[in-house]
């Protein structure tokens, strides 16, 4: 164990996940200060006579980029002056809840060698059936509450079910027939919300009738914006993925076809059949996100509207991106993720004068870049190469795909 | 130009790779370097070549000292590789892939590509080494062999005196290895060294001036080319190696699987096994032999449930034909891919999952919903001891193992099943000596068993050691299944398309300009005319390996060392 730790330990130093992934962000922290300058009219007329008086300028910036991240942290984690401390994590945590599960509905496919971009049309479509449901059926609260989670999951399977079909039967790229998806479920909703089943008559406007009272998602703790039931559900979706991905025999399949179909199938693993599976499966995660928006605490009305989708399906995508496709670390990054959002709304209420949201969505696609680029982090922070796995895999160029297994790498996979 | 290595030594974390290693080539001379995968062959080339730099140790160029810290010092120094892998681009011309880095414009930096310099260059120095290739055909429409004299010319035209060839016949049908040879000393005539990297034993004795052998890192000795194949094996792998598999006659069991009329399309809808009919018996090795891409591979994929076919094939009574490759892997097959790379491996699984990948919902492994990890784990470590699988543990992905490691893990997975029918399709391809001992040994514990053993090989050497019956495949018919003691000629005859006269005639023509052809039609028209023979090299079609001797040990290798 104590060999393990120091294995660990000495990871830590070379240009491991876990070590870019921090630093990543420590980076984009840096270049979000540096925006919040510059979007400062009077700090750069300070830097103009830096020469002349440079304190002006380094103690300004000093304090607006202090200001501004400490604004972010007490909207985000903690405010020791307001009268609920802990009610900015709370903030956080329902913000991140519905990336959590978009997050996973595109790690899954993703580790079976599938790109779900198509998240927006499975949370439309799950969203249409989740709403339907919440305004027909009339049912006691847990119960409707279930049917309306249930609804909202096989609406979103059975898009995402489509395009794994589409690929295993017909061969047509997910990717291509995910965005036609998308573009068709933006015009069915539209379309939807204007008919009689759907429209709420007592409103002028594209909105869908609100769901029952009876179909809205428990409140853990607090008032609005609460805690509320689908939080427990993003944790037990995040439980659930992982133990399928690396305990289940279904997940041993996709992995395995993700990695190399060819060997999957000659081993006897059907590839069809799985990919569908594993599309189903995302388009299930992708409609409790629908169930989020409509019957949790994000959405007032509790009812559909055209911009439903929020961009939470392509959101999706960059958390999965951030947390390395393993559920815990999707999990994290829609933590992070959650506290920018619910912290940059903070920020931009807290400063004089206004630092913008926008840079919150900067150091956001700033971290996803610099996760991307490994090699950019190792360069700049002069982190060491990864210790290969294997000694035989030594000559360079002459070992192909050499999966780097690094102490920190394995520890991280058991997570 | 001499080329002088002193002491280099190369070490990858705790792993010397090289530890102090001298070399020299002198000029005009085919130098062999023999060892097993991951011997340290191809990292000593690549320091050579300016792709690594030793930790210590130094390159003497004609006497003079010489620091490499890109391909492009080795080059301008004299020294041209061509890897396994070769570097050139696809859609590109000949001519074009050649300039490539050097080309010449008219007109000032932005100026028009100088194709017609380009090509006329290609032809000039083709013309001068007898390397025959056509400056305007693409390298995707190109066989292999010649993509190989594409890379070679591409080394000539940067005037390369020594030149590394890393396991370039790892690649090649027995033809174009020949050739690649007249080539090889069609150069050292022309003053130029070559510097040959293989493990195959036959092929040095072929064409070797001298040969040092590598093991573990270190030079272990130097050979002449007249040692015999089992001096250079036991050098190689630092014990007595037999050559030769034991094997007692055994009368052969009941009718295990029985094939009728089995008629098999490839990916481009022609008929790859026509009307193939034979059967085995339990306790007998049958060996398919025949040039590759005759349907033999078509032949494995029908039988394991991979492509779909016609007629029937009957395993102890049931069909397999229609059945999907799980039902068959279920009635008890073991299988070992012909390609481990592309068909046997998971490279991001560790070497126990990829153990377990035919049979992880099975007891012990896992059942319908979970998996059991110990189980696997523990399997994984018991075959990593029994099949010597180099590596670190059980936990180490396999894409990270050295080639013949690889082909171990597969070979360990057809046969921990105790398979009711093992069939194996290239199983010692790009494995050395001592492993290749140690699979046949299981190979024939299989038929001792009595149970039913399909080999397919396109190594002779493999098939008529192996075999209790050689099947020959030629254009995806069976033309004959003949004992074990069957000549090479004859062999070589059958695979050449049954009839002797015929065989000899189609050589003949052949031979009068083979590459010329390959060359100037490698459009599919070619092949549509004689479909079944199609295949990745359609150099192939008509060219049939007949009175070739291919080596003990062939290999399409890639990832080793």
């Amino acid at each position: 164990m104590s060999d393990r730790l120091k294995r660990i330990l000495a990871g830590i130093g070379s240009a491991n996940t876990v070590t870019v992934t921090v630093l990543a962000f420590v980076l984009s922290v840096v270049i979000g200060g540096v925006l919040m300058i510059l979007s400062d009219q009077h700090l750069l007329s300070q830097w103009g006579y830096f020469f002349q008086h440079p304190t002006d300028a380094l103690s300004g910036s000093w304090d607006k980029v202090a200001n501004g991240y400490t604004a972010m942290f007490h909207g985000a984690v903690y405010d020791p002056h307001a009268k609920q401390a802990l009610r900015p994590i709370e903030n956080t945590v329902v913000d991140a809840t519905p990336l959590v599960f978009a997050g996973l509905a595109v790690a899954l496919p993703f580790r079976a060698g599938l790109f779900n971009i198509g998240g927006q049309s499975q949370l439309i479509i799950g969203a249409v059936c989740a709403t339907w449901v919440g305004f027909t059926v009339s049912a006691p609260m847990p119960l409707h509450v279930l049917l309306v989670v249930i609804a909202g999951m096989i609406g979103g399977a059975l898009v995402g079910g489509l395009t794994g079909l589409l690929k295993a039967r017909f061969g047509a790229h997910e990717v291509i027939s995910s965005i036609m998806l998308n573009n068709i479920a933006l015009g069915v909703l539209a379309w939807l919300i204007k008919t009689k089943a759907f429209h709420d008559p007592n409103r002028q406007d594209a909105i869908s009738k609100p769901v029952k009272d009876t179909a809205l998602l428990p409140a853990i703790h607090g008032s609005s914006p609460e805690l509320n039931f689908s939080t427990v559900l993003a944790i037990l979706a995040v439980l659930l993925v992982w133990w399928v991905m690396s305990r289940s025999t279904l997940g041993f399949r996709l992995r395995a076809l993700g990695s190399n179909p060819d060997a999957a199938r000659t081993a006897g693993i059907s590839v069809s059949r799985n990919q569908v599976y594993a599309m189903l499966l995302a388009g299930a995660l992708m409609g409790l996100v629908a169930v989020t928006q409509i019957s949790g605490t994000l959405s007032a009305s509790h009812a559909m509207t055209t911009t439903l989708d929020n961009g939470i399906g392509f959101t999706g995508i960059t958390v999965a991106l951030l947390g390395r496709g393993k559920p815990v670390g999707v999990a994290l990054a829609a933590l992070l993720f959650g506290a920018l959002d619910a912290g940059g709304v903070a920020m931009e209420a807290a400063t004089t004068p206004t630092v913008p949201h926008d840079v919150v969505t900067v150091v956001q696609a700033v971290i996803v870049v610099f996760v991307a680029a490994p090699k950019l982090v190792q360069e700049i922070f002069r982190l060491r190469d990864v210790r290969r796995g294997d000694i035989k895999g030594s000559g360079t160029g002459a070992a192909p795909s050499v999966a780097p297994a690094t102490a920190v790498d394995s520890a991280a996979e058991a997570v | 130009m001499r080329l002088e290595l002193r002491g280099i030594t190369k070490t990858f974390g705790s792993v010397a790779a090289n530890s102090a290693i001298d070399l020299t080539v002198e000029p005009g001379e085919i130098h062999c370097l023999l060892g097993e995968n991951g011997a340290g062959k191809s990292t000593l080339m690549n320091i050579l070549y300016g792709l690594l730099t030793p930790d210590s140790g130094q390159i003497v160029v004609d006497g003079q000292t010489r620091e490499f810290t890109s391909p492009g010092d080795a080059i301008k120094a004299g020294i041209g590789m061509v890897h396994q892998h070769f570097m050139l681009v696809p859609v590109f011309t000949v001519a074009e892939n050649l300039v490539l880095g050097n080309e010449e414009s008219r007109g000032g930096p932005l100026g028009w590509l100088d194709r017609r310099k380009a090509k006329a260059d290609v032809k000039e120095v083709s013309a001068r080494y007898g390397l025959p290739v056509d400056p305007e055909a693409l390298i995707e429409d190109l066989p292999v062999g010649v993509q190989q004299r594409v890379e070679i010319v591409k080394a000539l035209m940067r005037d390369a005196e020594v030149l590394i060839l890393d396991e370039p016949t790892a690649v090649l049908t027995p033809q174009e290895t020949e050739e690649l040879f007249t080539v090889m000393r069609g150069l050292k005539a022309a003053g130029k060294s070559v510097v040959f990297i293989t493990h195959k034993l036959n092929e040095v004795r072929a064409i070797a001036d001298r040969i040092t052998v590598i093991r573990r890192g270190a030079v272990v000795g130097s050979a002449e080319p007249t040692a015999s194949a089992r001096e250079l094996a036991s050098l190689m792998v630092g014990r007595d190696v037999r050559l030769v598999v034991e094997k007692e006659p055994r009368e052969p069991g009941e009718v295990a699987l029985s094939v009728r009329g089995l008629k098999v399309t490839d990916d481009r809808g022609f008929l790859a096994v026509d009307d193939v009919s034979f059967d085995l018996h339990a306790g007998e090795v049958l060996g398919v032999a025949g040039v590759q891409g005759n349907g033999q591979t078509e032949l494995v994929e029908a039988l394991t449930g991979l492509r779909a076919a016609t007629g029937s094939a009957e395993l102890f009574g049931r069909q397999l034909v229609g059945a999907s490759p799980r039902a068959v892997l279920r009635q008890g097959l073991g299988h070992v891919p012909e390609d481990r790379q592309h068909d046997g491996l998971v490279p991001d699984f560790s070497i126990a999952e990829n153990l377990v990948l035919d049979q992880f919902d099975n007891k012990p492994f896992g059942g319908l919903l979970t998996l059991d990890l110990d189980a696997i784990a523990k399997n994984g470590a018991d075959r990593l001891a029994e099949f010597d699988i180099r590596a670190e543990s059980e936990r180490t992905p396999a894409g990270a193992l050295s080639g013949g490691n690889q082909q171990k893990v597969v070979v360990a997975r057809a046969l921990q099943r105790d398979p009711s029918l093992l069939i194996a399709s290239q199983p010692t391809r790009g494995v050395d000596v001592g492993a290749m001992e140690f699979i046949h040994k299981r190979i024939v514990e299989q038929r001792d068993a009595g149970k039913p053993v399909l080999i397919v090989s396109t190594e002779l050497d493999e098939i008529t050691a192996l075999s209790d019956r050689i099947a020959v495949m030629y254009r995806g018919k069976i033309v004959g299944i003949v004992p074990p003691d069957t000549s090479n000629e004859e062999l070589g005859l059958l695979m050449a398309g049954g009839s002797g006269d015929e065989a000899e005639a189609s050589l003949e023509a052949e031979a009068v300009e083979p590459v010329a052809e390959a060359v100037a039609e490698p459009d599919i028209e070619a092949e549509a005319v004689e479909p079944v023979v199609e295949s990745e090299t359609p150099a192939e079609t008509g060219q049939p390996a007949a009175e070739e001797t291919p080596a003990a040990d062939q290999s399409s290798e890639s990832a080793d060392e």
